[in-house]
């Protein structure tokens, strides 16, 4: 028996084989493939830190942008600030109803039916419709008839935003086992009544946390926003009607400037920006991490 | 007789239902009522987005036909228009292309990587860091791209690959300094290099998705049979999940054509058709974002018919991207 073993782990190991130098090398490329995309993430994060950390401040946040030849150490992205965060809480309250309705829709009363194949497969390509296009879509059928407005910009967002909480939202449903829609059945509830109150509870946190990640994508756009929004340095509060700018619209618009403070305006909106997605990012995470437990 | 009673015993539960569906109260069917309205609604926007921008963009179509169209002059002076788009399509699909070039190997290495050589717990973070790509806004990557990373790579690599490569026959038109002899920072390659950064996630969680369908079974038999990993890769992962790995990269290629303001600040904006990918050029989502607050009339209407152009090259790439990977996962779950 041992002659035996002793000539198994000899066949087995094939020490210093063509074939398994392959494999060592095939593993070390996806290790430095990993590596590869590192390093610019580290590099574009390090860069806004450093950059934007040296002039952001509580002043940076809500001063009034000031003409692009001043310095860094004059105004900040006040507006801004205040236009992202209207633009982006508008354009989820009209796109995360929608969306959970929709979903709601091709999980719950659609079935197999051909039309729920097709919002789901269309609501799948519409995640992949490039975001000017939808504010050039916004602008032909809004900014034409109604002018440069927030609500304007947060219709953009929308669109963009409508696809991605469909389907993250359609995920969750599914997860919610079929028993507990049954025993509510038992218990005469109608179905309304049975997605409402037993269903959309059970798959809240998920649809939250995909929301959220919805939100962080829409806060960092800019393509949609530069057509109907506008970009204006003023403050405007009313989102309604009237330009309005973003953090995401002043950056594009500071990138291209030669002058030094203005550059520094737009790392420091850049921080702040990457600041706001990483922290819906991880909120996003909280959710979805609670909920997991939650069951257990 | 058992078949018999089962049948009747289905026939009786049908009917009951329909009389349930019958006595539905008005509140429910107002509600499913109001859900298909909201899925309709994705479906109406696609169809308006269409029709509006077409309409928008009418008198550049008529004006300048097919042959216009697919002309290269872009001339914007009022009174001179010639506005011909070959020049954004030329550049939207080079930078696409590399892109894809550079992020496809990548992305389908970290994919395997995750997959079928870490453990479990390792293979979130990594997926975090990968996601991380996709958390940096577009702007603040285009930023990035124009005040620093730019200018490096033109003085620190594309200069001295550029000096080394003049004249050698292939690599030089590619890689060459441009007709002036000068190689630029903001350029063709500068743009692909930071589209596919921005690609490499989405097309790393899809490859990801199809390879995570092989089934395990199929996995442990070519490691009975003395495969290694690299061999077990190429025998079962590979041919299994080609098709999707196929709509992973089509997914990836159009959300690199349409990616806008990153290439609207690092493309470099030159209206030329050139070989040299160390020079400017300019794709249709950039040509868009720089000239439509300037534009007006027919040169407005062009914009808006790149978009047009745009918007269905996109739907295309996507359509085929997610049947590929429908079609890859239906097989996967028959087998």
């Amino acid at each position: 028996m041992p002659a035996a073993t002793e000539q198994q782990k000899v066949d087995l190991r094939e020490p210093r084989s063509w074939r398994r130098a392959k494999n060592r090398i095939a593993t070390v490329v996806m290790v430095v493939a990993f590596v590869l995309v590192i390093i610019p993430l580290g590099f574009v994060l390090y860069t806004v830190i450093s950059k934007g950390a040296s002039i952001i401040s509580g002043r940076f946040l809500t001063a009034t942008i000031p003409p692009n030849v001043l310095p860094a150490n004059v105004g900040g992205m006040g507006p801004a600030v205040l236009g992202t965060i209207l633009i982006t809480a508008l354009a989820t309250v009209m796109a995360v109803p929608i969306g959970i309705l929709a979903a709601i829709y091709i999980n719950e009363y659609g079935g197999r039916r051909f039309l729920t194949r097709l919002i789901r497969f269309m609501a799948d390509v519409m995640t992949g419709v490039p975001s000017i296009i939808m504010g050039l879509f916004i602008f032909a059928i809004w900014v034409i008839h109604f002018g440069y407005s927030g609500l304007a910009g947060a219709l953009a967002l929308g669109c963009l935003m409508l696809p991605v909480i469909i389907r993250s939202s359609e995920e969750m449903l599914k997860l919610v086992p079929e028993a507990l829609r049954e025993a509510s059945y038992a218990l005469g509830a109608s179905k309304s009544r049975v997605t409402l109150t037993v269903v959309l509870p059970a798959a809240l946190g998920g649809i939250v946390s995909g929301s959220l990640l919805a939100v962080a994508r829409a806060a960092g756009e800019t393509a949609p926003v530069l057509f109907t929004v506008f970009t204006v340095t003023a403050a405007n509060l009313n989102v309604f009607s009237g330009p309005n700018t973003t953090l995401a619209a002043q950056i594009f618009a500071n990138a291209s400037q030669p002058y030094v403070g203005a550059q520094a305006r737009g790392w420091g909106a850049a921080l702040t920006l990457v600041a706001i997605a990483f922290i819906l990012m991880i909120a996003a995470r909280l959710v979805t991490g609670r909920v997991t437990q939650a069951p257990r | 007789v058992t078949s018999h009673s089962a049948r009747a015993d289905s026939a009786g539960i049908a009917g009951s239902a329909r009389a349930l569906t019958e006595r539905r109260p008005l509140g429910d069917r107002v509600f499913q009522a109001l859900a298909l309205v909201a899925g309709l609604i994705v479906l109406a926007i696609l169809a308006l987005i269409l029709v509006s921008t077409t309409q928008q963009s009418t008198s550049w179509f008529s004006a300048e036909g097919i042959s216009g169209i697919f002309s290269t002059p872009w001339i914007t002076t009022p009174g001179h228009f010639q506005l011909g788009a070959l020049t954004f399509i030329y550049g939207t699909a080079i930078t696409s292309l590399i892109a894809v070039i550079l992020a496809v190997p990548v992305s389908v290495s970290i994919a395997l990587l995750l997959t079928e050589v870490v453990p479990y717990r390792w293979a979130r973070p990594i997926v975090y860091i990968v996601d991380l790509l996709a958390v940096v806004p577009s702007v603040v990557w285009g930023l990035w791209g124009i005040l620093v990373f730019a200018p490096w790579a033109q003085r620190v690599v594309y200069g001295p690959i550029a000096s080394g490569l003049k004249g050698v026959p292939v690599l030089g038109n590619l890689f060459g300094p441009g007709s002036n002899g000068a190689v630029y920072g903001a350029s063709l390659f500068t743009c692909g290099l930071i589209l596919a950064f921005m690609i490499t996630p989405i097309v790393t969680s899809l490859s990801r998705e199809v390879i995570a369908t092989v089934p395990a079974i199929d996995r442990e038999g070519a490691y009975a049979l003395g495969a290694t990993r690299l061999e077990m890769i190429r025998g079962v992962v590979w041919p299994h999940s080609q098709g999707g790995i196929v709509g992973a990269v089509l997914l990836g290629l159009g959300r690199a054509m349409g990616e806008t303001i990153a290439a609207a600040l690092v493309i470099g904006s030159s209206t030329q058709i050139t070989s040299h990918l160390f020079t400017p050029g300019y794709s249709m989502p950039a040509v868009i974002a720089n000239q439509f607050g300037e534009a007006f009339g027919e040169f407005k209407s062009a914009l808006l018919g790149i978009g047009v152009l745009l918007f269905l090259l996109t739907i295309i790439v996507n359509v085929l991207a997610r049947a590929a990977v429908a079609r890859n996962m239906q097989r996967s779950r028959g087998a």
